[in-house]
């Protein structure tokens, strides 16, 4: 099984400085094809730096990490994954097109080739006739959408998403929350999601890894067995809220009750307690 | 097509928004020019009538000529038969600007070459910067003897003198661009960085797409400084240079015609700052074709 996945990672610790303030420890996880699995846990429990370990982003301290059978930086250096961060960072002065045709660009695709793929990915994000728009221009949400078609735009086999979503207001979360399930849907690639949502995390994935407080780990994992395709009325399902149930305690147990109030979290959990 | 923006009405929009920025600018221009003009004129009114002096100073035609008889000045023989002084500023205006144009494109690569050099290399900068800041720190007056020494013998032909006059201006050209390219080159997002090595990208392409770009506002803003800079290190590159056929030829000839024509001299001085204005304003027409950026990030 493990040889098959998408993401395996063996013991994987990483530490910080000399003084060693340890982000993440004794890290096992393999993420399979075409799953989509959240990471979530308290501020500052290394979920980021889990993600961009895999990315080859961060070196870990220990550990094996493989991504496509391959090492982390094979696998970069092979473009085996797209990545989005928190904020959309595009490059302000490239169109909307041109910013989702970077990596094509850096990847030797010819001008033609490149206008027909940018084409395909406005349409899947639903934003076509924002070509020529520059990014500054644009909303939040419209932003992330360039900056999801950009990861998109080489095919990756694996998307990895750095909290696409925390800045943006919860109206605009819930409907772009739709719009990856859809995308995801359509493509088939495997998804690892960084957030700090429950409900967020419990509503888009197969499986979700509750991490504790720092050192980070994985307390608990979660399997999400809420029926395909999911939609609005899966927020409203009795399972749904057994689930975002378990994952709070889960956190809770990890050591989340001291940090109840992170940035984006309080709200969302109270507002479903009564549901 | 939930957010389809009526992008046509935007662009009309932000068109008469910029040329009411662009009248008022010239207005407050005008304004500015005709608030100076009459606190120079009225001092000296003031001054002349009471008999007003300070220390050594007192007004009058000699240390503070009439604004229109500077102009004026302008339009009379540059001497006994000759060409309007306009005419002769006009040709030393042309010579100054090539020497100052070519100095400021020489010091701009330089300083552009050296700022990308020194930030990507921490010992580099750690080591080379306070000599850089020191080459900044000697008056132009004492390098200009020793460029023109050493560069001239150098020159073919074509640039005799006036190359090294070129040197001599892209020395002050280059320290700014340097200092800047620098930051600039620093200021990205380190996840636009990380979002360049998940493309496996090359430092070159790094470098080119995302770092230059990044820096260009910074850029821009040092050439803003660095254009006029180029005027003034042309104007004296030309006195040790012995060169005549320039503004700095023309200052140094109206210096020592000051006691009976101090307008003649008061005329260049306002040549020579039209000359590093139009500099400054070729830099900013630059700017606004190159830098394509939100509004507010454009200085």
């Amino acid at each position: 099984m493990s040889n098959q996945a998408v993401v395996s990672l063996r013991n994987v610790t990483k530490s910080f400085g000399a003084g060693g303030v340890t982000a993440v420890q004794s890290i096992d996880l393999d993420v399979r094809p075409g799953e989509f699995v959240s990471l979530i846990g308290p501020s500052g429990c290394g979920k980021s730096t889990l993600l961009r370990i895999v990315g080859d982003l961060v070196e870990p301290t220990s550990g094996e990490v493989v991504v496509n059978g391959k090492s982390a930086r094979q696998a970069r250096l092979d473009r085996d994954y797209g990545i989005v961060f928190q904020d959309a960072v595009l490059y302000d002065w490239r169109t909307v097109s041109k910013n989702i045709a970077l990596p094509l660009e850096l990847m030797g695709v010819d001008r033609e080739s490149r206008a027909a793929r940018v084409q395909e990915l406005m349409q899947l994000v639903e934003l076509e006739g924002f070509d020529k728009h520059h990014p500054w221009q644009l909303s939040g949400g419209m932003q992330q959408r360039v900056s999801i078609a950009r990861a998109l735009s080489f095919s990756p086999a694996l998307l990895l998403m750095d909290e696409p979503f925390g800045a943006l207001d919860e109206m605009t979360r819930e409907r772009l929350n739709m719009e990856l399930l859809r995308i995801w849907a359509g493509i088939g690639s495997t998804i690892l999601f960084v957030t700090h949502s429950i409900s967020e995390a419990v509503f888009l994935s197969t499986r979700v890894v509750v991490m504790s407080r720092r050192p980070g780990r994985i307390a608990a994992i979660v399997d999400v067995d809420l029926p395909q395709p999911r939609n609005a009325d899966t927020r409203e399902e009795p399972r749904f809220f057994e689930l975002v149930t378990e994952v709070r305690d889960r956190l809770r147990e990890g050591g989340l009750d001291e940090d109840r109030t992170a940035p984006g979290e309080g709200e969302l959990v109270s507002a479903e307690e009564t549901p | 097509m939930a957010y389809a923006a009526p992008a046509p009405r935007h662009t009309r929009l932000l068109r008469s928004q910029r040329t009411r920025e662009a009248a008022e600018r010239i207005g407050l221009f005008l304004v500015v020019l005709a608030v100076l003009w009459a606190l120079w004129e009225g001092f000296r009114f003031v001054a002349e009538s009471t008999g007003l002096r300070i220390g050594q100073f007192e007004a009058n035609d000699r240390t503070m000529p009439h604004i229109h008889d500077i102009v004026g000045q302008l339009f009379e023989p540059s001497r006994r038969n000759g060409p309007l002084l306009i005419d002769v500023l006009w040709d030393a205006a042309l010579f100054t600007a090539k020497e100052a144009a070519v100095g400021f494109v020489l010091g701009a690569l330089f300083g552009f070459g050296l700022g990308v050099l020194l930030a990507h290399s921490g010992l580099l900068q750690r080591g080379f910067l306070p000599y850089i800041v020191a080459s900044q720190t000697i008056p132009i007056l004492a390098v200009a003897p020793m460029v023109v020494v050493w560069v001239n013998p150098r020159l073919p032909d074509g640039l005799k003198d006036w190359g090294a006059v070129a040197v001599i201006a892209a020395y002050l050209t280059f320290f700014p661009v340097t200092i800047n390219t620098m930051r600039g080159l620093q200021s990205v997002d380190p996840r636009a960085i990380d979002l360049m090595r998940s493309y496996a990208s090359s430092s070159w392409n790094v470098l080119w797409k995302v770092r230059v770009p990044a820096a260009l506002p910074f850029i821009f803003a040092a050439l803003k400084i660095a254009a006029p800079a180029s005027v003034v290190g042309a104007i004296i590159g030309e006195l040790p240079a012995s060169i005549q056929d320039g503004l700095g030829g023309a200052i140094l000839n109206f210096n020592q015609y000051y006691i009976t024509s101090p307008t003649s001299l008061w005329a260049t001085n306002l040549i020579a700052a039209f000359l590093g204005i139009a500099f400054f304003l070729v830099v900013l027409l630059a700017e606004k074709l190159v830098v394509r950026r939100a509004p507010e990030h454009v200085a």
